[in-house]
């Protein structure tokens, strides 16, 4: 399968003016000079000269922006969230991208990494922190150091560090990098981990917006959803709106893998189809094999079984749902009519097994015992009533994990179950 | 008062206060939801999701904000997506909780599926099997049989020493962590962790020692699984086949309220034999908790070198007689004696031998003497606690003041309740030469040099310190002897309690002083009219009979034993051959305190009920009843029973007006509720149904006086300053020395210098090195220690150096 | 005894500086790197010295440690290749390629190749899944991606390594 590789061309969008993956048009955009002569940082200086933290948030507010982090909850609200008389506030920037078949964060930060750092500056400002955290998953080594470098060009040129623009707002930015836990994406988890511990999700509530890094209140968001901020601010909400649907406006990103002759990431409005994704841009299944299921959302999605219904549904946050599956972060595997389901569950079950932080027990027992099960029906050594006992033990860890991660390991299982039986006929 | 909040259980109604948490409410209405990672002395962590219930809530019109009313009346009520862990969420208005459907059922024992699929299922070999939480719901709830392969479980390894008291079977642990928060919440001792994640998940520590925490024990009691067993008790046998005996801990004055469980065995020549010592709940005491030395130090109550007959001094020789002639030898002695019986008495005694010993002296017109070496009971008697007082609920607004004592050592519990004290808001000053564990939570610590406590206590209280203390709503004040003697102590309680007095700190609940004694009936004794000798020496050179029960001052001091060696006549009531026994006329073999009933007297003045674990050995008899005995030949009458000698003491001694045995072994509800069949609350800690016991009432009215202050030791050249501090793992009075099991971690004869004095003597860590104190020479090994205040050189009492007070010590 | 702070002076006084004061133990992570950063491993010495560096206990360290994966107690190769077997570059061949890497030196995945260089173990998602089969190259204090590999750019890549580490032993 090795000239599968060479097929994976450098993705380009056929686009013409990129919101978020701007470096595919202005080459060099990760120098500060390019960057402040392309605009960069108007959007940070307005805000800070002219508006009040107040004010920012209403405009994301306005803007409709959602999380890009999995959840899709409305940013500009979870902004508001934070308690004004509990003091300081964090702001932590989630670079942990670790979701299987993810890979926007991490163009964005070597790519353009000051829109990312402006927009994390901007909701700092608007929370009012004076500290913010970036929390890298610690293979990102290498985009950390690009950070640091970026950080400390931006505290040369006077745009981090005390009393910003002549203004009393003072903020330091810092990266920290975790080191191999998926888990660790989960913000109360990433929180733990950025304490020094072991990174295993909290009790929640208190959420971190009250209760949150130290135990003080705390905005997490996602890097691309941040990346969105200074394009909004100096824009405004109504020209945001402008993309997307109603309920869910703005751009995305689509990280797309898999059996597709184009993998990469493109940056399209949210409600584009998958067909325009997986045919129209990614150059549609090699060999011209047929489609057989999408995961939308990455390992933890809940298989589509590929349809032209399916690909004729638009991916945005609440036609994927009525495909029964989550748009998740938009993390798009194409799987063709070669790919076998014993073998896929293998697989995100060995993902899941390995990431598993063990705190509670239906994730724990739960993800080791579907993951041995898979192992042995791929092998060929599994039993007649194997798929049925996988499927049991799958809905006997649902509704019960403490975190979501527990849950994300059984919804390729129930999906694939259910979709395609045939492939687990013994 | 909180707000209290009225809520439905299964179809029972239950109104608690706000706050509180399902689990807890249900156990109110007397339903036992199922946990394992819960504990009530602990946070919540929702992690082992084993109490899970369908929580019902009032649907809210989000217009009105009012509850939405079904057809008849009754408010309408909403079940959420997914089942919630009662454990974890508090109860609210108008809650119905279900946690007795199918739904809910079901979901129990897939939870006890999941844990089984790692189970070695190995029960039959189990010290927890009888008392396992996991076998329990199991039995109740578990799947019959399993859908697990057998050959895929996991295997671990099985017995893994996590120190020489703790072993680790991996393969039992369900990782609920209420071993490592344990460790870390309430101990403070972060030394167990988790290793690794998801299903590799395990316990490690990294120590040396390995788990290296003085309350390293109580992880097995709450360990809800057969994971952490005790090295002592491993086994040994099996829950269901030994008795429970309540008793009270000896080994210092908090006086934890244990069980001795007990089990005729073999290796006892069919007898019955002491297999563990466990916590029973007294939440004014111990809570549910001990530490190591109390549990795991009971072996010398039932050493084979305990003395087990009455013995005569003939011709040199002790020999062995019945009691009959060794009573006689005494009566003869004191009917021909020229005047007066001297009992020098240690607070090991009970309440009822030294009041019994106390009779026959004031009748053989002699004089009781306490044998200690800290000073200031008798004030402790006058403005110590009152009636009510418990430090669990000292909180903001109160403040602990602690002088001279390292508390972690020399009374754990209550260094682990003025933690908690602290956590809850109380302020704790701490006054001590060094640094002792307590000042990570203290909000003033302050240092002096060693023999400068009354500046320093008079600086203390004239500084801020002094505001917060003379402030505080409640003050209580722990004093103890490090660097003192008797006369150090007595001026440091004195000064003390001059604070309390002048700013109406006593005779109120919560309020007042408190010794950090090292027996568990110091106290007693001076409640009882028992004082120290002003010269102890020089009493027992004049004593024409000496009886010394309960203490080895022989063993202690050079000095004293060369004086009792000369002694007229001599009596030793003790449990082992001690050295003052050895220099005896005649030697009287007592009773433990595991062996027979009677009552001590706690520091903080809780008179506390024990009861007889195991029949006495035949020819060992009390103190109380020895004293009756001999009394009996001289014509005078003193009750033997016990139940009628404490009768008798209460009747004759004001501050225990109105107490009886029954008194003290009343009880009432305690919270957290726990202990009871539900163990997989506390674990195996016991319920209390023996008596809680009750404090003394506070007598007198105290005043004010001027505090003596001892001169200090003439400066020697070249000398350090030779200073008695208390250590846990010591040989308390010689008697812990034969628990073999906590023989890695008890000290020997030991000396801590600063590194700088150690540098310029020439001396390392762990040379052995013969000091010069009070003009002998005593082999020692040097322990360097930064805390250690230069010109100081600490020696741990009760390893066999004289220490008792200040004095100059040559290298 | 105190190597790490010997050594990395300027280091920990910067990563020190990330955190509030009070917080020091937010530090623990960084402060491994940093004490993996040389050998690829943290000493039990290392772990002594964070511990009383950041007032935390040993045991606290080790189970930090234990939990993360790019931490380890215990020596591999010079160079760990971790090759992405994970989903999407399962689907681009990755499975063969760990394979065909493996066999060439010889070894197991997770094993260490005998002279000490070399050590492959595959790993979750590396967020390159666009370029598959991929992997990233820890060692010499760096960590490298090499993306859209074949085994016979992975060859001249070792080749290079091991160039690279016999020019050191040959002054
Ligand atoms: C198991 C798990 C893994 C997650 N991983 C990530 C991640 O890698 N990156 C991320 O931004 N959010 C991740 N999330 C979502 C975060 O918890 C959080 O919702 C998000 O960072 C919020 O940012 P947003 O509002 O900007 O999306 C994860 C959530 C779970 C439950
Ligand atoms: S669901 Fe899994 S990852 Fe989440 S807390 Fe439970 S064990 Fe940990
Ligand atoms: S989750 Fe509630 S007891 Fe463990």
């Amino acid at each position: 399968m090795s000239d599968m590789a060479m097929l994976n061309s450098g993705a380009e969008n056929p686009v013409d003016e990129m919101v978020l993956l701007r470096h595919r048009n202005i080459p060099d955009i990760d120098q500060l000079s390019v960057y402040l002569s392309n605009g960069g940082f108007a959007a940070f200086e307005k805000a800070v000269r002219e508006w009040a933290p107040a004010k920012v948030t209403e405009e994301v507010k306005a803007s409709g922006l959602r999380g890009r982090g999995g959840a899709g909850f409305p940013t500009g609200m979870k902004w508001s969230f934070l308690p004004d008389k509990i003091w300081p506030h964090y702001v932590v920037a989630n670079a942990d991208e670790s979701e299987p078949g993810t890979f926007k964060d991490r163009e964005i930060m070597e790519k353009n990494p000051y829109q990312f750092l402006e927009g994390l500056m901007i909701a700092a400002y608007a929370v009012q922190a004076g500290t913010a955290y970036i929390y890298l998953r610690g293979e990102f080594w290498p985009v950390a150091q690009k950070l640091d470098a970026c950080i400390a060009e931006l505290e040369r040129a006077g745009l981090l560090g005390s009393n910003l623009l002549g203004s009393s707002y003072s903020l330091r930015l810092y990266t920290h990098l975790g080191a191999g836990a998926y888990v660790c994406g989960e913000e109360s988890a990433l929180l733990e981990s950025l304490e020094g511990k072991m990174g295993q999700p909290r009790l929640r509530p208190p959420f971190p917006a009250v209760a949150g890094l130290y135990n003080k209140p705390t905005l997490i968001n996602n890097v691309e959803t941040l990346t969105n901020l200074p394009p909004i601010i100096k824009n405004g909400a109504a020209w945001y709106r402008g993309f997307g649907t109603e309920k869910s406006p703005g751009v995305k990103i689509f990280s797309l893998s898999g059996r597709v002759k184009r993998p990469g990431n493109y940056e399209l409005p949210l409600g584009a189809t998958f067909r325009h994704l997986i045919y129209d841009l990614g150059g549609g299944i090699p060999g011209g094999r047929p489609i057989k299921a999408i995961m939308p959302a990455g390992a933890s999605s809940s298989l589509i079984k590929a349809s032209d219904v399916a690909l004729d549904t638009a991916m945005d946050y609440e036609a994927v749902a009525t495909l029964g599956s989550t748009l998740g972060s938009a993390s798009v595997i194409v799987l063709d009519d070669t790919v076998n389901m014993k073998w896929l569950l293998q697989k995100t079950l060995a993902f899941f097994r390995h990431e598993s932080c063990g705190k509670c027990t239906p994730c724990r027992e739960g993800t080791y015992w579907m993951s041995l099960i898979a192992d042995r029906m791929a092998s060929g050594k599994g039993r007649s009533d194997d798929a049925a006992l996988l499927g049991s033990v799958a809905g006997q860890i649902k509704g019960k994990c403490l975190c979501p991660l527990g849950e994300f390991s059984l919804t390729a299982v129930q999906t694939a179950l259910s979709l395609f039986p045939e492939d687990f006929a013994a | 008062m909180p707000k209290l909040v009225n809520l439905t259980i299964n179809h029972t109604r239950v109104t608690v206060p706000e706050g509180t948490l399902i689990v807890d409410a249900a156990k109110e209405a007397g339903i036992n939801i199922p946990v394992f990672c819960y504990h009530p002395k602990m946070e919540p962590v929702g992690m082992c999701r084993m109490c899970l219930v369908d929580v019902a809530r009032p649907v809210i019109d989000r217009a009105t904000g009012q509850p939405v009313l079904e057809a008849d009346g009754a408010p309408k009520l909403s079940f959420g997506p997914k089942l919630e862990t009662a454990c974890t969420t508090p109860v609210s208005e108008g809650m119905l909780v279900v946690e007795d459907s199918p739904k809910v059922t079901a979901a129990r024992k897939d939870i006890l599926e999941f844990l089984l699929t790692s189970h070695p299922l190995d029960c039959p070999i189990c010290d927890k099997g009888g008392e396992c939480p996991l076998q329990n719901l199991t039995l109740g709830y578990g799947p019959t049989e399993s859908r697990f392969d057998f050959a895929d479980k996991l295997h671990h390894a099985k017995r893994v020493p996590l120190g020489e008291l703790i072993f680790l079977d991996r393969e039992r642990c369900i990782q609920c962590g209420r071993c490592v928060r344990f460790q870390e919440k309430i101990a403070g001792d972060p030394v167990i962790g988790f290793y690794q994640r998801g299903r590799k998940l395990e316990i490690q520590t990294q120590t040396q020692p390995g788990f290296d925490s003085i309350f390293s024990g109580n992880t097995s009691d709450i360990c809800p699984v057969g994971a952490l067993t005790t090295a002592d008790f491993r086994f040994g046998a099996r829950p269901w086949e030994m008795e429970a005996h309540p008793s009270i801990c000896a080994q210092c004055a908090v006086g934890c309220n244990i069980v001795f469980n007990t089990k005729r065995e073999a290796r006892s020549e069919g007898g019955m034999a002491i297999k563990r010592v466990m916590p029973r709940q007294n939440e004014a005491v111990n809570e549910i908790w001990l530490c190591d030395k109390g549990r795991f130090g009971y072996h010398y109550l039932q050493s084979g070198e305990r003395l087990t007959r009455p013995m005569i001094r003939q011709n040199g020789e002790l020999v062995p007689v019945s009691w009959e002639t060794a009573t006689d030898t005494i009566v003869e002695r004191l009917k021909t004696g020229r005047s007066g019986l001297t009992v020098l008495a240690g607070g090991r005694l009970a309440n009822e031998d030294l009041f019994n010993l106390k009779r026959l002296a004031d009748a053989e017109h002699g004089k009781t003497l306490f044998y200690t070496h800290m000073g200031g009971g008798d004030l402790t008697g006058q403005v110590g606690l009152a009636p009510g007082s418990n430090l669990a609920t000292l909180g903001k607004g109160d403040a602990v003041l602690v002088v001279a004592s390292d508390l972690h050592e020399e009374a754990p519990i209550w260094w682990l309740r003025l933690k908690q004290a602290a956590a809850r808001g109380a302020s704790l000053v701490v006054l001590n030469p060094r640094a002792t564990r307590l000042d990570d939570f203290a909000a003033i610590s302050q240092r002096y040099h060693y023999g400068r406590v009354m500046d320093a206590l008079a600086a203390l209280f004239a500084g801020e310190a002094g505001q917060v203390l003379s402030q505080a709503a409640n003050l209580v004040i722990f004093f103890g002897s490090e660097g003192l003697g008797v006369d150090g102590s007595q001026a440091v309680a004195q000064a003390c309690a001059n604070l309390l007095i002048r700013t109406g700190h006593t005779g109120r609940p919560n309020n007042g002083l408190v010794g950090v004694w090292s027996e568990p009936n110091a106290q007693g004794a001076w409640e009882l009219g028992y004082r120290p000798a002003k010269n102890l020496t020089a009493e027992l050179a004049e004593a024409h009979v000496t009886l010394v029960a309960g203490a080895d001052p022989a063993g202690d001091d050079p000095a004293l034993a060369e004086t009792l060696q000369q002694s007229e006549f001599l009596v030793v009531a003790d449990l082992f051959m001690t050295e003052t026994a050895k220099r005896a006329n005649v030697v009287l073999p007592a009773l433990p305190y595991s062996e027979r009933e009677g009552s001590f007297t706690s520091g903080e003045r809780r008179v506390q009920r024990f009861t007889a674990a195991l029949p006495p050995r035949e020819k060992a008899h009390t103190e109380a009843m020895i004293a009756a005995r001999v009394a009996a030949r001289l014509g005078l009458k003193i009750e033997e029973s016990l139940p009628v000698v404490f009768e008798k003491l209460a009747a004759e001694t004001p501050a225990f007006t109105g107490l009886s045995f029954d008194r003290l072994a009343e009880t009432h509800p305690q919270k957290p509720l726990l202990s009871r069949e539900d163990l997989y609350y506390s674990g195996t800690a016991y319920e209390n149904t023996a008596g809680l016991g009750c404090t003394l009432a506070l007598t007198g009215s105290p005043a004010e006086a001027e505090p003596v202050t001892p001169e200090l030791p003439a400066p020697v050249e070249n000398a350090l300053l030779a200073v008695p501090i208390t250590r846990l793992y010591d040989r308390s009075s010689t008697l812990v020395h034969s628990s073999s099991i906590l023989g890695q971690r008890m000290i020997g004869a030991e000396v801590w210098l600063n590194p700088q004095d150690a540098a310029e003597r020439g001396l390392s860590a762990g040379a052995e090195i013969e000091i010069h104190l009070k003009s002998a020479n005593w082999p020692v090994k040097v322990v360097i220690n930064a805390d250690v205040p230069a010109g100081a050189a600490l020696l741990p009492r009760s390893v066999g150096i004289p220490a008792f007070e200040l004095a100059a010590l040559e290298i | 005894m105190n190597t790490l702070a010997e050594k990395y002076p300027q280091d920990i006084k910067r990563i020190l500086a990330k955190y509030p004061p009070e917080q020091k133990r937010s530090a623990i992570m960084p402060l491994l790197f940093l004490a993996q950063r040389e050998t690829g491993q943290v000493s039990p010495e290392a772990v002594q010295e964070i511990a009383s560096m950041l007032a935390v206990s040993t045991t606290e360290i080790t189970s930090v440690m234990g939990f993360y994966t790019l931490f380890h107690d215990h020596p591999g190769g010079r160079y760990r290749l971790q090759v992405c077997h994970d989903l999407s570059c399962a689907l681009n061949g990755a499975e063969t390629f760990l394979e065909q890497l493996c066999r060439h030196l010889g070894i197991e995945e997770g094993q260490t190749t005998s002279d000490g260089l070399f050590t492959i173990e595959a790993v979750p998602c590396l967020a390159a899944c666009d370029k598959g089969p991929v992997f990233q190259l820890q060692g010499d204090g760096e960590i490298v991606y090499y993306e859209k590999q074949t085994l016979e750019s992975a060859k001249a890549l070792l080749e290079t390594l091991r160039q690279r580490a016999a020019g050191e032993v040959t002054p």
